[in-house]
This record gives C-alpha cells, sequence and structure tokens, in this order.
C-alpha cells in the first residue's frame, strides 16, 4: 500500500519500527517515551472515541494546547478519522477564540488543562456548534461537574471498547482516507483584517515535505524539539508531517519556560525557529559573555571576528588564508564548539529561520560559530517553498524554490508560485481565496527579486513598501530587522510614507535594558519609566547611529522615539507570531507619528488603561522625541 | 463534624503583653479557614502556639484528638502539621529540588551510613522522594527553576518554593502566614490558585493569615478576627464582613458614623 495520508504513515511506522520512539515528553523531570507503538494505541483511542461521540469525516476538532504527545495523537486521531484538526493560539484572548472556534464550525474542541477549559467554558453560551470539550490535564478541576466536559481518559476509554466491539473498524477509517481529504484548517493572524482560516490537503502536506526531503537529508534516528506554537503552520509542517514520513522522534519540552534547558538536553538534528528566537539566542549569549570572566570576555571578542570573517569567505565562496584556517581551528575549539554546545546546537544539521526576515549580523553569528543556518521562505497558503542549499548560501537571499515549487515574479514585482503544497483556499471566505489565487497561481503579497545566481530575495510585503516625499523608495521592515539586531531593541517601526526622513518608534528591550541599567545602577520602576530614562536615550541613540551607517544616506533615520508601553498582541499591534500590523500602530499612535515628522521635542500621549475589573483609566505622559545628527555630522573631520 | 483542629482558650503572653488571650475555636476537616486582624492582634503568635514554637501558658491545642499543646514543634511536625514563615525561610545557597527535598527528611527512614551508599535502600529511598518532590514541582509549575539556587529566585517565586516546602510533608494542616505579602495582582493570583488546588487535590486542611481582603473573602470558608489578642468575630466570609466589631477594629470608631 502507498501512503497518501498522515495517519495511514503512522500506520506504516508503527508496523516497521514500533520500538522506536516517536514521541517525547519531559514530565517529572523525565523524559518520558512514546514509541510509534505507543503512538499508534493512543490515536487509535483517540479516533475511537470521537467516532463514539459521532464525528463524522469533514468534521473540525478545534485544538487549544502546548505541543505534547497528546496534542499530536488528537491532532492524527481526527485525520484518521477524515476529520480536520483546527489547532489555536493557546495565548489568544477570548475573542479571538470565539471568532475562530465558531468561524471553523468545530463541533468538538480540545483543552489541555483548566486554564484552556475555563476560557472555552466562559465562551460556551457564545458557541453553539460546539458539543464537548475534551480535556487533558485534570488538575484543579474535580469540582467541574458540566457534561459539555469530558477527559481524555474516558474518551480514549470509550475508543478502546469500541475498538474491542469493533475490531479493524479504525483500519477501515484510515484506509478510507484520500490524498485530497482536507487534512488541515490553519487560522493565520494576518497583520490586517480577521483571521483567515486556510485549507489544506492531505497532499499539500505529503508533498510539501517530500519536496524538502529532495534537498535535505532527514534521517529516521532524527531527534527535532517541537516548541513553537502548534497554531503556526510550520509545527504541523514538521512535528506532525515529516516526523511521520520520516520516522524521526519528535520531543515536546516539560513547559514553555524551559525551551531553552530541554533544547540543550535533547540536542536537535534540525530545528526550525523564526527570527525573534534567533534574535533572543544571540542576546543571551551576549548578556552571558557580559557577566562571563575577563578572560572568556577577550577570547570571545577576539576569535569571534574570525569566525564571521571565515563565515564570510565560505559564502562568497572564496579560499580561506592559512591563517583564517588556524585561527579558525582555534576558535572551533575554544568558543564555537562550547557556545554550539551549550546552547544544544552539538549535532544541528540544519537550522532554518522564516517568517520574517532576519539581521545579517544574526546570520553571520551562527555561521560563525558553525551551525548551519539557513534562511527558508515560505507561507501558510504554499508551505515553504524555498531554501538555501547547502554550500550555497547568501546573505539576504531566501535560497532557491524547492524542485516541486514553481516560483515566478509579476510585473509588479510581487513573487507568485505554484505547486502541489499549494493550499486548498481560505474556509468560507470565497472572496479571500480569489483575492489570492489568480489563475492557478498564489499571489504572495511580497515584493521580491532574483539576484545574479538565482537566488530569491525578498524586499517587503508589497503594500509595505513605501517612498518619501521626494521619491526615494525604502523598505521600512529592512530597517527594522537592523535595529532589531540590538540586545536592547525589541521592536521597532519605521516611518516615512510622504514624508521628508525616516523616523521610527522603538521599544526597548526590557530584560536587556533593565539588566543594563542594574548595571549602572540607574533606578527603574516600570517599562515606561525606563523607557524614558536619559540614559536609556543615550544607549539607543548610540545603536540608531550604528545602524545609521549601514543605511544608504537618503533613508537614513532621522528621529525616532522610545515607546512608552511594549507592542503587544493581546492589544492587536503585533500578531501572536510577532509581525507587527503596521496599519493599525500607525493609527493608535497618530499623535506620536505626527509629533515624529513636526519640530516638537516631546509628545503627549493619552493612554486608556482597562483594568482586570473592567474599570477604565485614562494615564497622559509626555515622551521625548530624539532627533539623530544629519548626514554630514556623521563624516568624520 | 469533629474538628480536626481544637483551640480552645489559648492564651501566650510576652512579659506585660498579652499577645492572646483566650482564644477558641475549631477547623473541621479541608476547610480554608484564614485568620485576619490589625497588625499586632496575635495572629502570627497563635500560629506559633499551634506549630509548638512557642507554648501556651492557658489552654489546650487538640490534633485529631490528641492535646498537643505541650509538644515541640519537631513532634508536631511529625503529627502532620507543616507551615510557611511571613518572612520567608529557605536555604537560600540550596536549588528549589534540595529545599523541597528537605521538606521529606521527617519521612526519611534510612541513617546516614545506608544514605551514603550509592547503591540498596538508600538509592530506592531518595528516588521514591524525589518522585513525591517531582509531584510537587509539577503542582506549584516550577519546572523551569528546579536547580536554581532558592536565594536567587524573585520573591514571589521563593514564597511558592516555601509553600512546596511544607507540601512535601504532605501534612495533614498546612499553616500559611501571609503567603501573598509583598506579591502583585498576577501573583497573589497564582498562589491563591494553588491554595485552592492543594486543599482540592489533598483535602489539607488550611490556615492562613493574610492581609489582602479580596483573597480572604474568596477562598476561606470560614473567618476569624482577632484584635488586641482577642478573638472578636467568627463566621463566613460575608457574615464578618458585616460584623460592626470587625469594621470598627479595622477602620476605627469614626467610620461607623
Amino acid at each position: 500500500m502507498v501512503e497518501t495520508t498522515l495517519p495511514q504513515y503512522l500506520l506504516r511506522n508503527a508496523r516497521t519500527f514500533p520500538r522506536r520512539p516517536a514521541l517525547r515528553e519531559k514530565e517529572k523531570g523525565i523524559w518520558q517515551e512514546w514509541t510509534w507503538a505507543d503512538y499508534l494505541a493512543h490515536v487509535r483511542a483517540i479516533a475511537l472515541g470521537l467516532v463514539s461521540l459521532g464525528f463524522q469525516r469533514g468534521d473540525k476538532l478545534a485544538l487549544l494546547s502546548d505541543n505534547r504527545p497528546q496534542l499530536y495523537a488528537a491532532m492524527v486521531a481526527a485525520q484518521a478519522v477524515g476529520g480536520v484538526p483546527v489547532p489555536l493560539y493557546q495565548d489568544s484572548i477570548a475573542r479571538e477564540l470565539q471568532y475562530v472556534i465558531d468561524h471553523a464550525d468545530a463541533r468538538f474542541v480540545y483543552a489541555e488543562d483548566q486554564e484552556q477549559v475555563d476560557k472555552v467554558l466562559d465562551l460556551k453560551a457564545n458557541l453553539p456548534k460546539v458539543e464537548r470539550v475534551i480535556y487533558d490535564d485534570p488538575k484543579g478541576m474535580r469540582h467541574y461537574t458540566d457534561p459539555f466536559l469530558m477527559s481524555l481518559e474516558r474518551l480514549e476509554a470509550q475508543g478502546r471498547d469500541l475498538d474491542r466491539e469493533q475490531p479493524g473498524r479504525f483500519e477501515t477509517l484510515v484506509a478510507a482516507g484520500r490524498a485530497e481529504d482536507l487534512a488541515l484548517v490553519c487560522y493565520t493572524s494576518g497583520t490586517t483584517g480577521a483571521p483567515k482560516g486556510a485549507m489544506i490537503s492531505q497532499s499539500n502536506l505529503v508533498h510539501a515535505i517530500q519536496g524538502i526531503l529532495e534537498v535535505e537529508h532527514y534521517a529516521p534516528t532524527d531527534e527535532v524539539l517541537a516548541y513553537l506554537p502548534a497554531a503556526w503552520v510550520g509545527d504541523t509542517f514538521w512535528s506532525l508531517a515529516a516526523s511521520l514520513m520520516v520516522g524521526f522522534a519528535v520531543n515536546c519540552p516539560e513547559r514553555p519556560e524551559t525551551v531553552l534547558e530541554n533544547l540543550r538536553e535533547i540536542g536537535p538534528h534540525h530545528i526550525v525557529a523564526p527570527p525573534r528566537i534567533w534574535e533572543n539566542l544571540v542576546s543571551t549569549v551576549q548578556v552571558k559573555l557580559g557577566d562571563a570572566s575577563w578572560v572568556k570576555r577577550r577570547l570571545a571578542g577576539w576569535l569571534m571576528p574570525i569566525g564571521e570573517e571565515v563565515a564570510r569567505c565560505r559564502m562568497d565562496k572564496q579560499p580561506l588564508s592559512l591563517r583564517l584556517r588556524l585561527l579558525n581551528a582555534v576558535g572551533e575549539h575554544l568558543v564555537f564548539g562550547p557556545l554550539r554546545d551549550h546552547l544544544g546546537f552539538r549535532r544541528t544539521r540544519y537550522a532554518y529561520t522564516g517568517g520574517a526576515p532576519l539581521g545579517p549580523e544574526i546570520f553571520l553569528f551562527f555561521r560563525a560559530i558553525g551551525i548551519n543556518l539557513k534562511q527558508v521562505y515560505g507561507q501558510t497558503e504554499i508551505a515553504v517553498s524555498c531554501v538555501q542549499r547547502d554550500g550555497d548560501v547568501k546573505l539576504g537571499t531566501v535560497g532557491r524554490p524547492f524542485p516541486n515549487v514553481e516560483v515566478r515574479l509579476t510585473e509588479a514585482g510581487e513573487l507568485i508560485a505554484r505547486g502541489p503544497a499549494m493550499f486548498l483556499g481560505y474556509y468560507k471566505n470565497p472572496e479571500a481565496t480569489a483575492a489570492t489565487i489568480k489563475d492557478g497561481w498564489l499571489h504572495s503579497g511580497d515584493a521580491a527579486m532574483f539576484d545574479a545566481n538565482g537566488h530569491l530575495v525578498v524586499i517587503d510585503r508589497v503594500k509595505d513598501v513605501t517612498a518619501l516625499a521626494n521619491g526615494t523608495k525604502f523598505a521600512p521592515q529592512f530597517i527594522e530587522t537592523k535595529l532589531k539586531f540590538s540586545p536592547y531593541i525589541k521592536e521597532a517601526v519605521a516611518f516615512g510614507l510622504g514624508q521628508d526622513y525616516v523616523a521610527v518608534m522603538i521599544n526597548i528591550d526590557m530584560e536587556n535594558v533593565g539588566k543594563w541599567a542594574e548595571r549602572r545602577q540607574i533606578a527603574y520602576t516600570t517599562y515606561a519609566d525606563l523607557a524614558q530614562k536619559p540614559q536609556v536615550y543615550d544607549l539607543i541613540h548610540g545603536e540608531v547611529r550604528r545602524v545609521n551607517r549601514d543605511l544608504p544616506e537618503t533613508t537614513r533615520i532621522r528621529k525616532y522615539v522610545l515607546l512608552h508601553k511594549e507592542l503587544d498582541p493581546d492589544d492587536d499591534e503585533i500578531t501572536r507570531t510577532r509581525k507587527v500590523r503596521r496599519a493599525l500602530v500607525a493609527r493608535k499612535y497618530a499623535e506620536i507619528v505626527d509629533t515624529l515628522f513636526s519640530d516638537a521635542g516631546t509628545a503627549a500621549v493619552t493612554t486608556v488603561v482597562t483594568y482586570q475589573d473592567g474599570r477604565q483609566a485614562t494615564l497622559k505622559t509626555e515622551i521625548r522625541i530624539e532627533t539623530v545628527e544629519t548626514a554630514r555630522d556623521l563624516v568624520p573631520a | 463534624m469533629s474538628a480536626l483542629l481544637e483551640i480552645r482558650e489559648v492564651s501566650k503572653a510576652f512579659g506585660g503583653v498579652q499577645a492572646v488571650s483566650r482564644v477558641t475555636f475549631d477547623v473541621a476537616k479541608g476547610e480554608i479557614v484564614s485568620v485576619i486582624g490589625p497588625n499586632g492582634a496575635g495572629k502570627t503568635t497563635l500560629l506559633n502556639c499551634v506549630s509548638g514554637v512557642f507554648h501556651p501558658e492557658v489552654g489546650h491545642i487538640v490534633l485529631d484528638g490528641e492535646d498537643i499543646t505541650r509538644l515541640r514543634s519537631p513532634q508536631i511536625a511529625a503529627r502532620g502539621v507543616a507551615r510557611t514563615f511571613q518572612n520567608i525561610a529557605l536555604f537560600r545557597g540550596m536549588t528549589v529540588v534540595d529545599n523541597l527535598m528537605l521538606g521529606r527528611h521527617l519521612h526519611m527512614r534510612n541513617g546516614v551510613l545506608r544514605s551514603m551508599l550509592y547503591w540498596g535502600p538508600g538509592r530506592r529511598e531518595e528516588v521514591a522522594h524525589r518522585k513525591v518532590v517531582e509531584d510537587i514541582v509539577d503542582f506549584l509549575e516550577i519546572e523551569a527553576i528546579r536547580k536554581r539556587p532558592a536565594g536567587s529566585l524573585p520573591y514571589g517565586l521563593q514564597k511558592r518554593v516555601e509553600l512546596g516546602r511544607a507540601l512535601a510533608l504532605h501534612p495533614k494542616v498546612l499553616l500559611l502566614d501571609e503567603p501573598m505579602g509583598g506579591m502583585n495582582i498576577e501573583e497573589k493570583e497564582d498562589m491563591a490558585r494553588f491554595i485552592l488546588d492543594v486543599n482540592d487535590e489533598w483535602e489539607t486542611t488550611i490556615i492562613l493569615i493574610e492581609h489582602d481582603m479580596g483573597v480572604v473573602m474568596d477562598i476561606s470558608r470560614r473567618v476569624v478576627v482577632l484584635d488586641l489578642g482577642q478573638k472578636i468575630a467568627e463566621g463566613s466570609p460575608a457574615e464578618v464582613k458585616a460584623n460592626p466589631l470587625v469594621v470598627k477594629a479595622y477602620l476605627g470608631t469614626k467610620a461607623m458614623a
């Protein structure tokens, strides 16, 4: 039998290597293991349990959970009976949850624990289509008597009963699965408008992974760490589809806070992370290095630039001088190797970054310490479509398309693609589907170009590429990414459409700036207070000047402001995957943006704060606008 | 329902100061009882009497039918009474897990020599206790700080670890002295949830001293109010809130007008 759906791959794995590890989770301080046989047993029990509740082909199961073996088993179980998992962001607030669960027509909701169950119970009145909430961890729910609730344990017991009554039912259901079956509805937060549910078929998932496997080499003995939200489609690709198709083991961290520790324990062979995580790792290393002994600091200060030079030479395909080669070998033993080991990348063959551009400095940092970090490019709607090939990695590009994806540019410079991984459309949203798939091509909305070597370079969102009053084009994201390389800057939003210069709104990184302030004995109370300290302005001023040196003279940052508040997904300012909702931010902070383009030195801000009990208060603050020296000032005399 | 803990006419004086004076109340099995009162009302002294730090001059304390008034604190602990302190009392240089393991010492049976051997009963016992400790780590959601020295943790987490150490004893009665003192709202909410969960999961009887009235009213079944060493009220949170004597003790006489 040729496998065409993920549940069919699970049956194959449980048949061919039943005793090999499939899933692990750290619990009670020990890595607990599920073999492929265990994985199948749970999927079988959950699938038949769902059948006993009346779950049918095409029904939706919404899932709210951290990365846990039970979550993945529930997703495959839903697919096994021809149903559709709809993973949701577990940190979503009530309003977002209600919209998505209701829009997806979910009949059942799987909730990990009391926290998630409470959220769904609060919304019960507004979720008429939901029939049952299945929960896993019963802690704190001893006195919950609502018949709306059912424990996973009981569901599995019902499933096992049904399995005894009708042996072979599960196999029949799985065998009925077709490649064209809907396999996943993935709601994309999007930087504009309400979330849209991308419909992804079994064939989409399988072809996406096959495309990757033609280029990259994953082994069944590999280990990966599943730590990114399951609602992000990338987690389904790697932790579910690729694991089932290749047979490698997926490890779930003990808690979200222990990811870095668990990463080190597992030492994954491949890892995907958005730029945010890579940036955080560099910040962590820099901060730790700052606290390290004098010897270590000097060694790193001496050898890191060597590593970066070597990485640069390799990317430019230039021969290494003997001196570089020797020093690099020293660096490998004294700094790079230990650093890789410390971060948990000792065994990593492939490390990917995607979702948003990663600052070249950060990219170089990881390549310098010998991690094969590569840029990938993809979209929920067409999976991963491009990757930088081993030995052919260039700064600033996203590599070349996978063999089974066709990529072209429209006359306007928009990237379009097609291939077997292209999604079926948006759930119950034909207008959005028609606007995205035109003549069989997926329109990405990204402005891109091919460089001389055929590498794809993504510039920015088509609608975000803007121009100053004098017509100079600039990509805000490019400037923002450069700023965000600083460990002290967490977010940045660049403005300048129709203006004379570029101005930026900056979010300081509370943790790192806080530590920096502590070391200098600068007392502060809150985020807003810290952001407005003159010393902090001085610190960021240096960072902005550094970025300006790398920018073309015409689009250098002229003014900036340190925002009094962190951009927060709960306030819709950034998406859960940490992409800034530019238009909303511009509207919300209009008074600040206006001031950035005036001669005023401070901006008055009024904020409405909603307390937990629903009371509202208005806070008035003044925040400082800083001007950066003009280009002429920067030229040394 | 018979009382698990009976406090009968308990009095304790320090020199001329009558810290606790003829206080009587019962605590039933599985209850959460709050002891409230203005500063210096004698709340902590009362807890110290129950846990055997002080011995009352007058009165009796009966746990599960046994008079424990004259017992020393290790003996009382061995009978299943655990406590936390107003000022955190953790071993700052030890890791969180080691602090919790210490909470198991009452249940450890092996002597020094046997514990020093890696194999055999010493190891089996260590594993068994570590399992209990890991259950508590999981329960209190402190996995991420398992191996951190207790002294390096933020205040709110230290309080949580202290609760964990008291829980490691698997107590029948848990005495909490201001478990939420100095916490922010979010930390208080977490702590309140843990206290309710402990009560729910292990049916642990809990007596707590707390200043945050919101928390007290939300989580306690009954409230006992002390003022100047005397019990001035006792009852459900709503009854106590409406009691004029309590309002007077907290707000002074003028507020009554």
